[in-house]
């Protein structure tokens, strides 16, 4: 099992450009059950991605960082992370493979855990599932066994409650991102639904005794005040904007469909003139036997009736994972605001 | 790594700073409360001495490090050192503001630490106000300690303070930290290093050993003070330290702070109507110590507070008084519209699961 390991020079190695992944920490070998069961964070971590969050993230894009830590048996343990720069027009010659180097061989020398174990990104409103997620997450997958991406949501974690995921790409996946084939034939060999895209990974927070420490002496100290954001009914501009990325999410996948619907219809039209023209080609050569001259040359029906391009199937794979993940998202949130309208009844009937 | 060893000879001796020190530690006589920070005796000025086994350091030590922690009311004896003007950005306000996250990665690092090392030492990032000092960020910072010299790797705090601003452009160098929780002669040669990266830095100190079982967590800037004109002494004075938080920084440290209470230190994250359960039991817990106390004053036991009681009433008048129909009604169609919705969203999940099974033929 890979263990913690004093790096020399493993960070040399590293495999595509945007996410140098250094591991030497292969696990068992990747068919079967996922090497990882359960994921471990130490609380410095959750605060330090809420931080980066909170001062950079701001009404842009997302935002990125690699996770540290090491892998105990089935369980994967981040004990670091470190925030990744915005990537900006105006730092053309910024290297990223350079600072996450840089980055990892100054943390060895205050002895945090430098083994890349994953990456964190946050989400807006759940919106995760797309191209580029699956590409990073498939190259640090495949330099790193155990690697996991954690989601986090700062929308949802200012309503009350932190909202972080940890997922990563089933085997089959792992298999077909390999290939590079996303043809719509392998898919269906390979047979992925989009709910088999993606697994999720149970998170526990662990600290240790003297940020237990800690923490009651913040308690003691800070003078904040309890916020009950969990408990407040004012929630339809969250489940507002929720619908709203449905509604578009389902309106791609419409389109997604009527292209496929079209692609088939047009070959199966393709495959009916085919039909015909061979007809007729017999026909004709049959006539002229019957008159004596020479049949006309088979002519390569390939060239003639070129085949239509199928769809790709990857994007919709991916839009029906993003349809998916927000209906989860928005069952869960009426599930809990069903339950905070009966307890508003109990205060009411109570009072009458 | 380039490690610029730091002799113990730094700053100069104070010769006898007895007639300035004494008005300056006169108003200060009242012994300091919290004994943690080792005040080492102005040589000359006893009464400003909080007795502590650090007044023999002050003579074995280079002569001159005499950090001494006065009561924050002490500095304004500005007017008594006519000398260099406090620099840098530290109006009246003098007012440390901390996340969390900070002290979370410190107590981390001194966990860390290497072997033999006491304690570890690092940068303080953040921004300045005009008010006050927001801490944002920090990042550890080796060093080597011996009875005769520190040794602090300046290149590798140059290496991540470059780093770092690539993420957060806005943060600069405020100061540093050092856990322990004693102020020693090293301290003040750091300090003064970090007085050249930063106008006043701060120092932050974080008492990781748990003195009196409490980890005391103190910020202090330097000031000088000794007889103007002559070779100045340095004293590092308190400031206050508050705690900022953002919300979402709240939420978090709430749910961290769960793991206090579970055996093994480790808890899960909850699911939806946990969450709200969880809220709810709070607020209870809050209502019920509310109507002990009610009860405690109608019974006599504690006397009547007419603030407590007004927070009350307006407590009592939150819950909004409607007309049961009303309430029905409102009640009833936000419970449909939620209904709607979920009915909704697992019709749009059957539908791209038939979607998936019809185009897999």
């Amino acid at each position: 099992m890979a263990s913690r390991k004093e790096g020399t020079g493993s960070t040399a190695t590293s495999s595509s450009s945007t996410t140098g992944g250094a591991g030497k920490g292969k696990g068992k070998g990747g068919s079967g059950d996922s090497a990882v069961k359960q994921v471990q964070i130490d609380g410095l971590v959750v605060l330090k991605i809420i931080k980066h969050y909170q001062e950079e993230g701001q009404g842009t894009e997302v935002v990125q960082g690699v996770l540290l830590g090491l892998v105990v048996e089935d369980r994967l343990e981040i004990t670091n992370c470190f925030p990744f720069p915005q990537h900006t027009e105006d730092d053309a010659d910024f290297d990223e493979v350079q600072y996450q180097m840089e980055m990892m061989r100054s943390l060895r020398h205050v002895n945090i855990d430098h083994l890349h174990v994953g990456w964190y990104q946050s989400t807006y409103y759940g919106s995760f599932v797309t191209r580029a997620l699956l590409d990073s997450q498939f190259s640090y997958q495949h330099a790193i066994e155990e690697s996991v991406v954690l989601i986090y949501d700062p929308i949802k974690t200012a309503q009350g409650s932190l909202s972080l995921k940890a997922y990563r790409l089933t085997p089959k996946l792992m298999e077909v991102c390999k290939e590079k084939d996303f043809s719509p034939e392998a898919l269906k060999k390979a047979n992925i639904t989009f709910e088999y895209m993606f697994e999720e990974v149970p998170i526990v927070i662990k600290n240790s005794h003297l940020i237990n420490v800690l923490m009651w002496e913040l308690e003691k100290k800070s003078a904040v005040a309890d916020k009950h954001e969990l408990l407040s009914l004012a929630s339809s501009n969250h489940l507002g904007k929720n619908l709203q990325l449905l509604m578009d999410r389902v309106d791609e996948m419409s389109q997604d469909i009527v292209k496929y619907n079209t692609y088939m219809r047009n070959t199966s039209k393709q495959q009916q003139q085919k039909h015909q023209y061979q007809q007729r080609r017999q026909q004709e050569n049959m006539q002229r036997q019957s008159r004596g001259e020479p049949p006309l040359p088979e002519e390569d029906l390939s060239k003639l009736f070129k085949p239509p391009q199928p769809p790709a199937r990857m994007d919709s794979l991916l839009i029906a994972g993003q349809i998916n993940t927000y209906c989860q998202n928005i069952k869960e949130f009426t599930a809990q605001n069903l339950g905070k309208l009966f307890m508003a009844q109990a205060l009411q009937e109570y009072n009458n | 790594m380039a490690t610029p060893v730091v002799s113990a000879s730094g700053p100069p001796a104070t010769p006898a700073p007895a007639p300035v020190a004494a008005p300056a530690s006169a108003s200060a006589s009242v012994p300091a409360p919290t004994p943690a920070p080792a005040a080492a005796a102005v040589p000359a000025a006893a009464p400003a001495a909080s007795s502590d086994p650090a007044a023999a350091a002050a003579t074995t030590a280079a002569p001159g490090q005499t950090p001494a922690s006065a009561q924050a009311p002490a500095q304004t004896p500005a007017p008594a050192l006519p000398g260099p003007a406090l620099p840098g950005p530290f109006p009246g306000g003098r007012v440390v503001r901390l996340h969390p996250v900070i002290l979370a990665s410190i107590v981390d690092s001194y966990e860390r630490r290497n072997e033999g090392a006491a304690r570890v030492i690092g940068t303080l990032l953040g921004t300045v106000d005009k008010h006050s000092v927001e801490v944002t960020n920090c990042f550890s910072v080796p060093h080597n300690e011996s009875e005769d010299e520190v040794a602090v790797d300046m290149e590798f705090a140059k290496n991540m303070y470059e780093l770092h601003k690539k993420v957060s452009p806005n943060e600069l160098i405020l100061g540093w930290y050092a856990t322990g929780h004693d102020i020693t002669e090293h301290s003040v040669l750091i300090h003064e290093y970090y007085s050249r990266e930063a106008p006043n830095p701060i120092h932050l100190t974080v008492d990781t050993s748990l003195q009196n079982g409490r980890m005391s967590i103190k910020a202090y800037v330097s000031t000088l003070m000794g007889v103007p004109g002559r070779t100045m002494g340095v004293m590092f004075t308190p400031l206050t330290v508050k705690y900022a938080y953002y919300d979402t920084e709240r939420i978090g440290v709430d749910l961290i702070m769960k793991t206090c209470f579970s055996p093994n230190r480790v808890i899960g994250l909850s699911s939806d109507l946990q969450q709200v359960g969880g809220a709810s039991a709070r607020i209870q817990d809050a209502l019920s110590t509310v109507l002990q106390y009610a009860e405690d004053v109608l019974s006599g036991k504690v006397s009547a507070d007419n603030t407590v009681g007004r927070f009350l009433m307006s407590l009592v008048n939150q819950v909004p008084k409607i007309v049961p129909d009303d309430f029905e009604t409102m009640l009833n169609s936000n419970i449909n519209d939620l209904l709607m919705v979920t009915y909704l969203a697992n019709l749009t999940q059957s539908q791209i699961a038939l979607n998936e099974k019809l185009v897999n033929l």
